[in-house]
């Protein structure tokens, strides 16, 4: 019997169907497909709230909703997007991939997994409950401010418990990954072979692990200031609400970083598959990722130039901003460089990774622009910080999932995904995306301040432009839903390589790979 | 469609007459770039923007470049075969160091820059600015006067009801006063939660935080009127405090100045008389502007976040406890306390309106005399 279920682990007997089988597995692709569907879930309840956003900017003057909603859209839109769709995206592929890509057979620790994502659909019932207590959701922008948020009803304190719950679930996934990825890997798999996913995930692992405690305690402390007479941060009682900033962009700068490493991962995947050659500069590539990584945590007061730092800071924090310049330069290089007399084909995995490339390049220049700072008090909270971080954000993180989705697909689900329909999305969703947030720097620049549901009129032109925009971006992501429902259903049977001549231990297991991927450690060349 | 598309060109075609007519409006439609600056640090930004954006372009350029010719030259349709490197120490070498030298070069002139900024000695006037939600209030200490400014764009151009006005929210009842060529120093606090101080054409912007005391410094060339607004959010209204700031010629400035004080003394002597019920809730009513923003112009506040007026215990309950609470504010809520920003004469003037409109009729009338005694 024992040899047996060894040799057949995925043909447990009595092993539960229906919801059960979700709700008690320890698989890791199953909770992997929790992650990403949760994820995709997420994303379209936080497009509606951006779309709520944009409905209200059309015009100048107040039409949809009162400022107060409007404050609880932006700061609700923010929290679901970076909690609920990207960071639990990434977990998803991580869950997914890293075993097969290390040639182990689950990840190390299945039952926290499985706890891991089940935190999540409580956290955040009860973050988006908040929006229908008395005094709606919270509304001081996704960051907290204090004092601002001291001021706001019980909604503040359901997203301060929601965030430890989220917390929670992001500590326990990354201590998963970094057990599976030291412990789990097959044979002859040493780490500078590591695929570059596993190594950006490595990579995020840590980083989660060392700054979402940091939230935590910020947030606490936010807690106790507005229940327990506490002033951390409340200036009527000695309260320094500028200490808050700091401790809050100390966790914020390192957690872009968690948002964007897994994406150039991805990327780093799919660009060699269909240049049909291999990564350049790997082993620059993995010390690129460590020293972004390293560097996170030197810069967090670029988010607050303004608050009155003294000179020495802000030269310090300009300086140190301006080099992560170098390590993402050199990504980009290699990216290119990877391409560069390789033999190109443009499947709709590949159009994702090119256009994150170029698009997130222009998210890095503006993050360049914003690192000067006597420039950024210019910028600072204006719409050329929305576009900025939309443009790492969205066509950094979200395309790069994407186009890691469309990857994928074939391996999770046996079937090849519908390829025009795949590319039909790909250009919709990144012309108007274009549309939607290009606009955005100059009204940033020309001077309209973030976070405002109503405007001066000189901002008409651009405005309009960019809400027209974001109802086609919010459009084409059916197209999505549809082309995934459509592939989990059926489709062409996928052989085991998918494609022409892809890379890593994922394309050597039939498609839909197994269960349980590998019960023989596979040999490592 | 159709419609929406009139409106924005009649819009277009309206702000582009109002800045052919008027040679101060500094902002149009379609502006890509900065606001054009008036001060010599918004000059120095200008310039640094300009030269790293075009930094940037050019090495965009160059990249993209490459890369879009090797989708066009490498493509596996045209029957290229691919080569299999894989590293190349020299050129990751190369692509290391020219970046790093590039960032050198950027950081010097930015460095320059924000030496000057920082520097706010020797200003030759001295302006206190404290954020409140939603205005502002400046302070000249060094010639003891002070005023509240507050958003004047009526309610009925926000709804839609009347067509907006040319400065639509981006003009005050008092605007901040300032002379030309003469450098002011902004000491920026706020009462309550963190604003942000910004005119675009000047160059500054900083925050306004409780608890601490910020400097700035500007010097305006050129006379005129430049306008701005709050740059951190601050609450429900944090879209509706502008910021306009006149600047007038050193001697235009000085006569201000001098009215402003007589207009301040007059006001003072105002306190000390009784007034009738009827010029109270004529003044009342001026004065419920501050309370707008939250308690609705009808008073009808807004369900669960912020309450009523009309009917509400505290005006129709005891008259101290009314006008303490007005004083005093409400610690954790946005009820703030205007014991420094409201007259004794503006105080017991919308505590009578109030307590005799909004619907509710206690039929009290409350003197400045009462208030300074609570006060």
């Amino acid at each position: 019997m024992a040899t047996a279920e060894a040799a057949h682990h995925d043909e447990h007997h009595g092993h539960p169907t229906g919801i059960l089988r979700w709700i008690t597995t320890t698989n890791h692709k199953d909770i992997g497909t929790l992650y990403l569907c949760f994820s995709l879930t997420m994303f379209l309840v936080g497009g509606l709230m951006a779309l709520v956003i944009r409905a209200e900017l059309f015009q100048p003057g107040l039409q949809v909703v009162d400022p107060h909603f409007f404050n609880q859209m932006t700061t609700m839109h923010a929290l679901v997007m970076i909690f609920g769709a990207v960071m639990p995206g990434f977990v998803g592929f991580a869950n997914w991939m890293i075993p097969m890509m290390i040639g182990a057979p689950d990840m190390a620790l299945p039952r926290l997994n499985n706890w891991s994502f089940w935190i999540l659909p409580f956290a955040f019932t009860m973050l988006l409950a908040s929006l229908f207590t008395a005094g709606g959701g919270p509304a001081s922008g996704w960051t907290l401010y204090a004092p601002l948020s001291i001021q706001g009803g019980m909604s503040v304190d359901m997203t301060i418990f929601a965030i430890h719950m989220m917390g929670v679930s992001s500590i326990l996934g990354a201590i998963n990954v970094i057990v599976t990825i030291f412990n789990m890997r097959a044979p002859g798999m040493a780490l500078m072979k590591l695929p570059l996913f596993v190594w950006t995930w490595l990579i995020t692992a840590f980083l989660l692990i060392a700054v979402m405690p940091v939230l935590a305690g910020a947030v606490t402390m936010l807690l106790t200031d507005r229940h327990f007479d506490t002033a951390f941060f409340n200036p009527a009682g000695g309260g320094d609400p500028v200490m808050f900033q700091h401790i809050f962009w100390f966790f914020g700068h390192p957690e872009v970083y968690i948002l964007i490493l897994p994406a150039f991962g991805i990327i780093s995947e799919i660009i060699p598959t269909f240049s049909r050659k291999p990564l350049f500069g790997y082993t620059t590539m993995v010390l690129a990722t460590a020293g972004i990584a390293f560097l996170s945590f030197i810069v967090w007061a670029h988010h607050m130039f303004t608050v009155g730092m003294p000179l020495a800071g802000e030269l310090f924090f300009m300086y140190s901003t301006m080099l992560i310049a170098v390590p993402t330069g050199v990504k980009v290089f290699n990216w290119v460089s990877t391409m560069w007399r390789g033999s190109l084909t443009f499947e709709t995995p590949m159009l994702f990774a090119l256009a994150v490339v170029f698009l997130f390049t222009i998210g890095g220049f503006s993050g360049l622009m914003l690192a000067i700072t006597p420039a950024d008090f210019q910028y600072h909270d204006t719409y050329f910080v929305v576009a900025h971080f939309h443009y790492v954000l969205f066509s950094g993180s979200v395309m790069a999932m994407m186009g890691g989705a469309y990857y994928w697909l074939p391996k999770w689900t046996g079937h090849m995904y519908d390829e025009r329909l795949g590319k039909i999305h790909f250009w919709t969703n990144t012309i108007f995306f274009n549309i939607t947030f290009f606009p955005q720097h100059f009204l940033g620049l020309a001077g309209m301040p973030r976070r405002i549901p109503d405007y001066a009129l000189q901002f008409t032109e651009f405005n309009v432009i960019s809400s027209m925009g974001a109802f086609g971006l919010g459009l084409s992501q059916l197209i999505f839903v549809y082309v995934v429902i459509k592939c989990v259903r059926g489709g062409k049977k996928a052989s085991d390589k998918v494609w022409d001549q892809p890379r890593g231990l994922e394309w050597t297991v039939p498609s839909p790979a197994p269960h349980h991927t590998f019960d023989t450690p596979p040999k490592i060349a | 469609m159709l419609c929406s598309r009139i409106r924005t060109t009649a819009i277009a075609g309206l702000s582009a007459a109002a800045f052919g007519l008027m040679a101060d409006v500094a902002v149009a439609a379609w502006e890509v770039n900065l606001q054009p600056p008036v001060s010599p640090i918004g000059r120095d930004i200008l310039e640094l923007h300009n030269l790293i954006m075009l930094i940037c372009l050019i090495i965009f350029l160059v990249v993209f470049s490459v890369m879009f010719y090797s989708l066009y030259a490498h493509r596996k349709s045209k029957g290229h075969e691919a080569s299999q490197f894989s590293h190349s120490t020299k050129a990751e070498v190369v692509w290391t160091i020219i970046p790093f030298l590039i960032l050198v070069g950027m950081a010097i002139p930015s460095t320059a820059t924000l030496i000057k900024m920082e520097d706010t000695s020797k200003a030759d006037l001295t302006v206190k600015i404290t954020g409140y939600q939603w205005k502002w209030q400046y302070e000249y200490p060094e010639h003891g006067v002070s005023f509240y400014s507050n958003l004047s764009t009526p309610r009925a151009q926000i709804e839609g009801i009347e067509p907006k006005g040319e400065n639509y929210l981006l003009e005050v009842d008092n605007p901040l006063v300032i002379p030309t060529n003469k450098k002011v120093r902004f000491l920026l606090t706020a009462n309550d939660v963190i604003h942000a101080w910004w005119i675009p054409q000047f160059g500054t912007k900083k925050d306004a935080i409780p608890g601490y005391i910020n400097e700035m410094w500007t010097l305006v060339e050129k006379p005129g009127t430049y306008r701005g607004q709050c740059a951190e959010l601050c609450g429900k209204d944090h879209g509706f405090m502008p910021i306009v700031v006149e600047a007038k010629a050193p001697e235009e400035f000085e006569a201000w100045l001098e009215t402003e004080k007589q207009r301040q003394a007059k006001q003072t002597a105002d306190l000390n008389r009784d007034w009738s019920k009827d010029e109270l809730l004529a003044h009342g009513e001026k004065v419920y502007v501050n309370c707008v923003a939250c308690h609705g112009a009808a008073g009808k506040g807004l369900p669960e976040a912020f309450p009523a007026i009309a009917g509400s215990p505290v005006a129709t309950g005891p008259i101290a406890e009314h006008v303490s609470l007005v004083m005093n504010g409400k610690s954790g809520t946005a009820m703030q306390a205007f014991k420094n920003q409201l007259s004794d004469l503006d105080i017991a003037a919308v505590v009578t309106y109030q307590r005799n409109a909004l619907g509710n009729s206690t039929g009290d009338v409350v003197q400045p005399s009462q208030v300074n005694s609570i006060r």
